[in-house]
């Protein structure tokens, strides 16, 4: 387009292109050390010296999937528990010293890993380390303290109604894995699972699990490695290892794939209606984890993807739209997801599956390079921070993947060509074999999904049960 | 800090009300003791800051430790420049900023940087827009061209289409984060009360559905003659790059940008003018009923800001607070509490929530609230409570250090606030020279002494589970600041 006005002392762009860029710099990771001690924790460190600050993560290698399908919600509680008492302090003497040394500790569960983690300045990291070190092997789990935290959760349980997403995400699982298996529950549990949870199931959990042995403890920041070693040892040296129990198998695919079907979860009034697209995608140690990284990308990992850029940039249908191959130890969900506006509902669902369909066609080679180049250009970006490495290293080790697969992303990224961008759409995006969940108001869009006849529509329960229709 | 509206939802950010995000999410959790910092240099953020020609502040910080640049383009709009009508303006102005410009297409802002390995985002407070991208090194002239090109020549492609698609993706926005959330619409419930009809806090940043519908192409090309100029605007680099190159681009792509011919007048705010408590109940689709206390509050840097903040903190904010204490360990009646001092350019706020448990009436709340606040007004928070708060400021403030887009967010903000982009020493130092006594006045002089809004958002047909009258101390009517 030319200027419109014919003034000459408009001034113009310096450049009507955008520059040329030079050659990026290659990124050097930073160096991992491991050893092992002799109780059998692995330990992980890596000195970053920019600032005076450390971040520690110990993982245990055990989380939900252990939950008793009739106590689902466990493994979080026992996570919870561990700083509501620990050592000599009690719950609030605990939460006021990390307050007064100003450290953050974190404890939280999710489907494959219990984890502590630690952020703290270089000059309070021996104080720091020993509270973390109570509240991973001295937590005192006071009867008070555990009814207090149950109560909290069926609390947050209830309140989970008042969210459309929250509601399609869980009956999303249920209905993809089922709810025998752990993938098909929330972390969180349910009413009937968590109010049967006893203070003896909490005490059990972490002694059977929260063992050296099944557990790595990553080291980032201002230290070395004798300095890590020493910590790790004196904090940690004297935990006792144990046998432990046989890990439980699932079948993750005893949920056969159904025809498409499309699952309306009712939440009156709402002003959007919550997406929830997909099935069993892959395991995390799958052989196409680089072919679906460029291919998710494409589809749903970035703001330039096809579906942000159908539903919101083209369609103003939402505010974003995306996808991701949850990857665990067995096959995750594959989900596709937005919160579109009540009204353009079928509209929106219509765009979805026609994005699901073209994903499986040829990726055109512009696109294709624009998403690896975003992939590898942008991969420095994640570790930049010491809490950034921190997390890069704790995601390798529910999946005893080596340090080396940090480094090897790049090269990952780069061998990936269109055919098997191709080939893996093919193989884990069926559009004849979706989950589709839609949490919103029934009254006005149960009629127009049912118009599109895109598939079958039924109405469901957050749990993914059937609802008995009037 | 104020609230800010994202342009997409900053990556792993939850979907949450920005009044749970300003009050539950305001605690510094990160610090040293006092032994530690007194052991080293004060923190600071080494820059440059100079001014072309035509009023371009540019500001820049090298930090080579990882191949990575950030550029945040920071304008000084945010909706308290706004006018009735057409509220939510400027956060739609930023939503447009990025559909394309005179060398830029539809679409290829974003898919440029992609491309790049880089990502960008921004956001609108009541006092400012900013625009930042981070990638690797090599990108940073791309990035200056972008940024340079909307700054410089927006309107010769700008069209209704363009206006039209955002207006819907920012009512999606406010979908999904005030009207389809719970609790979603207490803050603007609130706001209008609190502060005078003609003042701009008094509407939300996201603004109305109703406002939002109304913006016209007209006013898209208004707001940015008058306020996208380079002299309404600051370029901050930090990160991998060479200063010398960093400003051989600046120069060339933003150094013929003419100034803003319009002149722009701040708006001039009216005193909060609340002279009496004031109740107010709001039915919502939630299981619990939670209360909202709001004070008025201070601007950002004055005077008794950073006691406030102490104050927040001691309150309610965070496991070792007092009203945590009370309401959710002790008694056992509250599902969650928290407090922040929200003070911004031109006022601030201070508010409390918490969430009842169910079968319990927020009144029994509102008598724990009442009593944790006259026993601070009364005798004054402890040495071992301030200083936590001390060694919280300390971490936190190392902490923004941990990124180089932190860090250009930190130059910018303070530049803006302060004219000194490395403020970081002397913001610190207003909660060193804190005391106990100063806490214990302006609990007296902010939650004892002012008028408040008392808002409790009930379930649906609940409405006797409002509070119809308070226990916290009330002044008398006719007394304001």
């Amino acid at each position: 387009m030319s200027l419109a006005t014919g003034l000459e002392a408009q001034p113009v762009a310096a450049s009507p292109t955008p520059p040329t860029l030079a050659a990026p710099k290659a990124l050097t990771l930073p160096r991992m050390v491991e050893r092992t001690l002799p109780n059998g924790l692995r330990l992980v460190v890596v000195e970053h010296h920019e600032l005076p600050v450390v971040d520690a993560q110990l993982v245990v290698r055990t989380g939900s999937e252990a939950d008793p399908a009739a106590k689902a919600g466990l493994a979080t509680l026992v996570a919870n528990m561990l700083d509501e008492g620990a050592g000599t302090r009690d719950a609030l003497g605990l939460a006021e010293q990390i307050g007064f040394l100003a450290i953050r500790l974190g404890t939280f569960a999710s489907l494959e890993q219990s984890v502590v983690s630690l952020h703290s300045t270089r000059a309070t990291l021996d104080s720091a380390m020993a509270l973390m070190a109570d509240v991973v092997l001295r937590p005192t789990f006071p009867e008070k303290e555990f009814n207090r935290l149950r109560s909290e959760r069926l609390t947050a349980l209830l309140q989970e109604q008042d969210r459309g997403p929250a509601m399609a995400d869980r009956a999303f699982s249920a209905l993809v894995f089922g709810e025998q298996h752990p993938y098909g529950r929330s972390t969180s549990g349910s009413k009937e699972t968590v109010e049967p949870i006893a203070l003896e199931d909490v005490r059990s959990f972490w002694q059977s699990w929260y063992r050296p042995n099944n557990a790595t403890l990553v080291l980032v920041g201002d230290l070395t490695m004798a300095d890590a070693e020493a910590l790790a040892t004196r904090n940690f040296g004297a935990w006792t290892q144990a046998a432990l129990p046989a890990s439980p198998v699932y079948a993750s695919n005893r949920m056969a794939p159904r025809p498409t079907t499309i699952h309306i979860v009712d939440k009156p009034k709402a002003a959007q209606s919550s997406f929830r697209l997909g099935g069993v995608g892959v395991a995390r140690n799958t052989a196409d984890y680089y072919p679906l990284m460029v291919m998710n990308t494409a589809l749903g990992g970035s703001f330039t993807s096809r579906l942000n850029n159908t539903l919101r940039e083209v369609k103003g249908y939402t505010y974003g739209a995306g996808s991701g191959f949850g990857m665990r130890r067995e096959r995750g969900p594959f989900t596709a997801r937005a919160e579109v506006v009540s009204a353009k509902t079928d509209s929106a669902l219509i765009e979805f599956m026609n994005e699901l369909r073209n994903i499986r066609k040829p990726l055109p080679a512009a696109e294709l390079d624009k998403v690896k180049r975003y992939l590898q250009l942008g991969y420095a970006d994640g570790f930049e921070s010491t809490s950034d490495i921190a997390a890069q290293v704790a995601s390798l080790v529910p999946y005893n993947l080596p340090l080396t697969t940090l480094g090897a992303f790049n090269a990952g990224i780069g061998k990936v060509t269109a055919a098997d961008v191709q080939r893996v759409a093919e193989r884990y995006l069926d559009p004849s074999r979706l989950t589709i969940v839609i949490a919103g108001d029934r009254a006005s869009i149960e009629e127009p999904l049912k118009k599109t006849g895109i598939a079958p529509v039924t109405v469901v329960d957050m749990r993914g049960r059937p609802v008995i229709v009037p | 800090m104020a609230l800010p509206t994202f342009r997409r939802l900053p990556s792993g950010g939850r979907t949450a009300s920005a009044l749970a995000a300003a009050v539950l999410g305001a605690a510094a959790l990160c610090t040293a003791p006092a032994a530690v910092l007194h052991a080293q240099a004060a923190p600071s953020i080494p820059h440059e800051k100079y001014t072309l020609p035509n009023g371009l502040e540019v500001i820049l910080h090298v930090d080579r430790s990882v191949p990575i640049v950030a550029v945040e383009n920071f304008y000084k709009v945010g909706s308290g420049d706004e006018k009735r009508g057409r509220t939510g303006f400027a956060h739609l102005f930023e939503h447009v900023m990025f559909m394309g410009s005179q060398n830029v297409p539809v679409g290829k802002f974003d898919e440029w940087l992609e491309a790049a390995g880089a990502s960008n985002n921004g956001s609108t407070n009541f006092d400012r827009t900013n625009y930042y991208e981070t990638g690797p090194s090599n990108a940073l002239p791309l990035m200056l061209w972008l940024d340079a090109d909307r700054m410089g020549w927006l309107l010769p492609t700008m069209d209704q289409s363009k206006l039209d698609i955002q207006r819907d993706v920012v009512k999606n926005e406010r979908r999904q984060s005030y009207d389809n959330a719970p609790y979603g619409r207490a803050f603007e419930t609130i706001l209008p009360v609190l502060y005078p009809a003609d003042h701009p806090y008094s509407w939300p940043v996201i603004g109305s559905l109703a406002d939002l519908s109304a913006a016209a192409l007209d006013d898209v090309k208004d707001f940015f003659r008058t306020y996208y100029a380079p002299n309404n605007a600051t370029i901050t680099i930090a990160g991998d790059f060479d200063p010398d190159s960093a400003k051989a681009w600046v120069n060339k792509y933003f150094g013929h940008i003419p100034r803003g011919s319009t002149a722009i007048t701040r708006p001039t705010t009216p005193p909060v003018r609340i002279t009496r408590d004031t109740l107010m109940l709001m039915e919502d689709r939630v299981q619990l009923p939670r209360v909202y206390y709001t004070w008025p509050g201070v601007k950002t840097y004055s005077e008794d800001d950073a006691a406030l903040d102490a104050l927040a903190d001691i309150l309610a904010n965070g496991k070792s607070s007092r009203l945590y204490r009370t309401l959710v360990y002790d008694k056992q009646i509250a599902q969650d509490v928290g407090m922040g001092n929200n003070s911004n350019k031109l006022d601030g706020m201070l508010m409390l929530t918490s969430t009842a448990k169910p079968g319990v009436h927020p009144r029994e709340l509102d008598a724990e609230v009442a009593k944790a606040i006259a026993e601070i007004a009364e005798r004054g928070v402890t040495e071992r409570e301030l200083t936590r708060v001390k060694n919280g400021m300390r971490a936190s403030t190392l902490d923004r250090l941990a990124s180089v887009l932190g860090k250009a967010t930190q130059l910018s903000t303070y530049n803006y606030f302060t004219g000194n982009p490395d403020y970081m020493a002397q913001d610190l130092a207003r909660y060193e020279r804190l005391t106990v006594a100063d806490v214990q006045r302006v609990a007296r002089q902010y939650l004892v002494s002012r008028p408040k809004i008392v808002l409790t958002v009930v379930p649906e047909g609940k409405k006797d589970l409002a509070l119809t009258s308070t226990a916290t101390a009330s002044p008398a009517a006719g007394s304001t600041r």
